[in-house]
């Protein structure tokens, strides 16, 4: 069954289009991996799911429901962790429990039972009396991950649920997820410009870039997609180097990327010696070769042109963090 | 009900949570009452008033301090979009005019307390209360007051945002709103421009009522008191709704 289902759903901002044309479909029971760098509109889309966004144009169904004239029935069947924090810092963290419990009409006897439980799985039973503002962003992270279960949601949003910590962390969380996924059967749909993450987690990703999707399937199937192997040449001269080794019958393609360029190849280790001699023979300098299959981020690279570190790099994150450091203030 | 009760209880917490704001908003109250108060109690002779002028401004200060930390409670929205938890609210299954509802009787009831540690503490500076029914009366008009500018609060919040504007709403609304009310003079003596503008000033007729509670004696009756100020109060919870309701996240 599709328990979430996308149709050209779109958001302009001003004339601004953040999220193109949208469509896919996500299955019952999976994770479903929703990747792109800073800015591709994955935050836009899930606040349209979860009703907090209307729609410019385009429909949308979670759930069977149709999330601008169903919009109490979608919300009572998903759970929402937002990228930025939502806690109340001045409550404990059993008080934010209990404040969600009671917006979702849970019972009582229920309520402080899943509290309860909750609490522990995330292991912050022990600390259920603190206020929330003593406590770690990991901690934090947790304790909005327990309160968006509390009500057991059909579909969870998982914006970039680990941006910000460490690795430790990360793969704690990522741990529960899966657990939460395989025992409670939520679908679960996430957020994440880690694709390494992604590429290990996700049963299937889609790819969004600058509001569009460009890419959807399992990441096995998009990583065999590349095809063949990825060599990577560090080298100031990427402009002479490529006309050169296009001219080999092994070669597939190749993407510049920042003194950087990659080609794809057929069995790469016998053909790194070719393209050294190649560089020798005309001057062009190396300064590194690396060999490696291809990941999520060469799948991203091979369909933009572009890496998606590029994109972290560049302005908009810049201006993003400076923006929530004026708003954390 | 459920719903508007648990934003009340929520608003109630942080509330009683945080001392040093109850203890910080006291000061300003305390220090017109002492100022004024003791200052100018020898000085002034209110015609047609036995009461001296400390007690005449008392249900003034008792009042500023209700207006004031309402017009805060409501305008406290901005941190929750700012911080994020009201993102959290909005996305529960319930309708955003029981989030404000709770959040306006939060707010209304934080400020009945502010105004009753005042009323309290002006015991200590001459002041009284003179029976239960002058205080019921008082009590009410400071719900009133309470419940009206905690929405006018989350009216100007809705759509900020962020702390920006607070101090617009401060300078521009809340100190003329405050100024003009008659609480630290009497309306009878104005000459006749200013004192229309006193009549237009929602505060006036919650100022006049808690004189009617506390001193049994007021300039306008209470009854008009009370019918201006439950039309306005109204007012401002159903614009405060509707700005609420249009508010984006
Ligand atoms: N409320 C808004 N008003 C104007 N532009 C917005 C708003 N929200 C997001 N955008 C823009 O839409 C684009 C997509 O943003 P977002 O969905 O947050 O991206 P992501 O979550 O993938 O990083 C960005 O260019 C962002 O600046
Ligand atoms: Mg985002």
């Amino acid at each position: 069954m599709k328990i979430i289902i996308l149709e050209s759903l779109t958001k302009k901002f001003n004339g601004f289009t953040a999220v193109d044309n949208v469509s896919f479909t996500v299955k019952e029971g999976e994770v479903f991996g929703f990747l792109g760098p800073n800015g591709a509109g994955k935050t836009t889309t899930i606040s349209m799911l979860a009703t907090l966004l209307g729609p410019t144009l385009g429909e949308a169904h979670v759930n069977g429901f149709n999330i601008k004239t169903q919009k109490d029935d979608v919300r009572k069947s998903i759970g929402i962790i937002f990228q930025d924090p939502s806690l109340d810092e001045e409550l404990t963290a059993y008080e934010n429990m209990d404040f969600h419990g009671r917006l979702y009409h849970i019972k009582k006897d229920i309520r402080e039972k899943r509290i309860k439980e909750l609490l522990k799985l995330v292991e912050l039973d022990e600390r259920k009396n603190d206020l929330v503002k003593k406590f770690s962003g990991g901690m934090r992270r947790r304790l909005e991950i327990a309160r968006g279960l509390l009500h057991e949601p059909k579909v969870l949003f998982l914006d970039e649920p680990t941006l910000g910590l460490d690795p430790q962390t990360r793969n704690h969380i990522w741990e529960y997820i899966q657990k939460l996924n395989k025992e409670k059967k939520i679908t679960v749909m996430i957020t994440t410009h880690y694709m390494e993450e992604a590429d290990k987690l996700c049963d299937r990703v889609a790819i969004i870039d600058k509001g569009k999707i460009i890419a959807l399937d399992t990441p096995k199937n998009l990583k065999d997609g590349i095809g063949g192997d990825l060599i990577t040449v560090e080298t100031p001269d990427a402009e002479s180097l490529c006309p050169l080794v296009q001219e080999f019958s092994w070669f597939k393609s190749s993407n510049q990327h920042d003194g950087f360029v990659t080609f794809n190849v057929m069995d790469a280790e016998k053909h790194i010696a070719g393209i050294a001699d190649l560089s020798c023979q005309n001057n062009i300098e190396i300064k590194s070769i690396n060999v490696h299959k291809p990941t999520l981020e060469d799948v991203f690279l091979h369909f933009t042109g572009r890496t998606i570190r590029e994109e972290e790099a560049g302005s908009v994150e810049h201006m993003r963090m400076m923006h929530k450091a004026r708003r954390r203030r | 009900m459920g719903v508007i009760y648990t934003i009340w209880l929520r608003n109630v917490k942080r509330y009683l949570r945080s001392k040093s704001r109850i203890v910080g908003s006291l000061g300003m109250p305390l220090f017109f009452l002492l100022i004024l108060g003791f200052g100018l109690n020898s000085v002034i002779n209110i015609p047609g008033m036995e009461h001296d002028y400390i007690r005449f401004i008392i249900p003034g200060i008792v009042a500023m301090s209700v207006l004031f930390t309402s017009v805060f409670s409501g305008i406290q929205i901005i941190w929750d979009k700012q911080f994020g938890f009201l993102k959290e609210t909005l996305v529960a299954p319930v309708s955003r005019v029981e989030i404000m509802l709770g959040q306006t009787l939060g707010g209304a009831t934080t400020a009945l307390i502010q105004g009753l540690i005042i009323l309290v503490l002006s015991l200590f500076l001459g002041g009284g209360v003179p029976n239960v029914a002058g205080f019921l009366i008082a009590v009410l008009f400071m719900v009133l007051i309470g419940l009206s500018f905690t929405a006018l609060g989350i009216a100007f919040a809705s759509p900020m945002e962020d702390m920006h504007g607070f101090q617009l709403v401060m300078n521009f609304v809340i100190f003329p709103v405050f100024g003009l009310s008659g609480a630290v003079f009497p309306i009878s003596t104005l000459p006749p421009f200013l004192r229309y503008l006193t009549y237009l000033d929602p505060l006036t007729y919650g100022v006049e009522g808690i004189r009617a509670g506390l001193l049994g004696t007021s300039q306008i009756s209470p009854p008009v008191c009370f019918f201006a100020l439950i039309g306005f109060a109204t007012f401002m919870i159903f614009l405060g709704g509707y700005l609420f309701k249009r508010m984006k996240v």
